[in-house]
């Protein structure tokens, strides 16, 4: 097989391409990128996950690979390193490599055929290439987009997410190269984060159903509402290793329907709470 | 503060607040999406359009509906524009 020739040869190769998107900010797009990229490595895939937030990188630190960063992904694209210089690999597992985004503020850096010839030199020797998407629909949104196989959108069940949701999915179905060339479209995955069954059973939060229903996506997975994503990237650590917490366990199950198998969705049901728990909280 | 919480959730009405959000979030994302099929030109040709009216008769943006619909060979351009009440009756 040719180099580069990922997106031109019509051959498919055994690489996927997956964006995480959102459209909104802060509904988790990084925390999945983390924890998808190290579950699908922990399951013997080679996997890369990229940074796209051009300016404001934070999956480093999320990974806990801040203080390793040496080049990073413009770096690779201005010819200023080599891309096997920039990828750090993972200290816990080392079928996973992080491209860190750069911190300059220079956006333009990413050019379509810069990003194209680091996928294609990735696609040679990874399972997955995970692209964490910035939030927004400005250029590194839909560069990170651009060039995907699947997408998984992020969405809170919440108005303003589920709103712009459906905006990026939008974009996913009209802005992608696969769009653009008639090709099959992008496969596309709902994932609803920070769900809470409680509230949802109280009437004040949107049903995994309701979520469903308006977005008219296939789901991937439900991640509950959960201490353990804060403490996870106060340490740096994905949240999917966290084996004892209901979101790493949930991300688990994803990442078992990413590689095809199938699995009953967990922790979307209200457990019933005890007396004292309700009455002292917790 | 959850002792009192327990208390709370018993006045709270049946009907929570997840419906109204479904509700207003099927309406606008159904727009939208109809919107996104349309040329970009369309959405200054109904402020113009807005504007022209507006000089005789009082009405909001939302109020003018603008739209090209495909029909076969052709393409139609659907305009509706809702006057208030009173204009009716004059």
């Amino acid at each position: 097989m040719d180099r580069f020739n990922r997106f031109n040869s019509g051959e498919t190769t055994l690489t996927r391409i997956i964006v995480v998107t959102s459209g909104k900010g802060g509904v988790g797009k990084t925390t999945t990128s983390a924890a998808l990229s190290m579950g699908l490595a922990r399951a013997g895939h080679k996997t890369v996950v990229i940074d796209f937030d051009i300016g404001l990188r934070n999956l480093d630190i999320i990974m806990d690979c801040e203080r390793r960063v040496v080049f990073d992904f413009v770096n690779v694209i201005q010819g200023d390193a080599r891309l096997n210089q920039a990828l750090i690999r993972d200290k816990r597992c080392e079928l996973l490599s992080i491209l860190p985004a750069s911190q300059t503020r220079d956006k333009e850096a990413l050019t379509r055929e810069g990003v194209q010839a680091i996928l294609e030199e990735l696609s040679q020797d990874h399972e997955y290439i995970i692209c964490d998407s910035p939030a927004g629909i400005e250029g590194g949104a839909m560069m990170a987009m651009y060039f995907a196989d699947e997408a998984i959108v992020v969405t809170n069940p919440e108005v303003s997410s589920v709103r712009d949701s459906d905006r990026i999915i939008g974009l996913l179905q009209s802005k992608s190269r696969r769009a653009e060339n008639n090709e099959p479209p992008i496969r596309e995955h709902l994932l609803v984060t920070r769900y809470d069954p409680e509230r949802v059973g109280r009437g004040d939060m949107l049903s995994i159903e309701d979520v469903e229903e308006i977005l008219a996506s296939p789901l991937i997975g439900v991640i509950p509402e959960s201490e353990s994503v804060l403490r996870a990237s106060n340490q740096g650590i994905p949240v999917i290793l966290d084996e004892d917490s209901r979101a790493g366990q949930a991300y688990v199950d994803v990442v078992a329907r990413l590689t095809g198998e199938e699995r009953p969705l967990r922790f979307t049901e209200l457990e019933r709470k005890g007396i004292l728990q309700r009455m002292f909280g917790g | 503060m959850a002792l009192f919480d327990i208390f709370k959730d018993r006045d709270r009405q049946p009907e929570g607040t997840a419906s109204a959000a479904k509700e207003r979030l099927k309406v606008i994302v159904a727009h939208e999406r109809r919107q996104r099929q349309q040329p970009d030109y369309l959405a200054a040709m109904q402020r113009d359009i807005l504007q022209v009216v507006r000089k005789y008769i009082p009405i909001d943006y939302d109020d003018v509906n603008i739209q090209i619909e495909q029909e076969g060979q052709v393409s139609v351009l659907e305009l509706n524009v809702t006057l208030p009440n009173e204009v009716i009756e004059r």
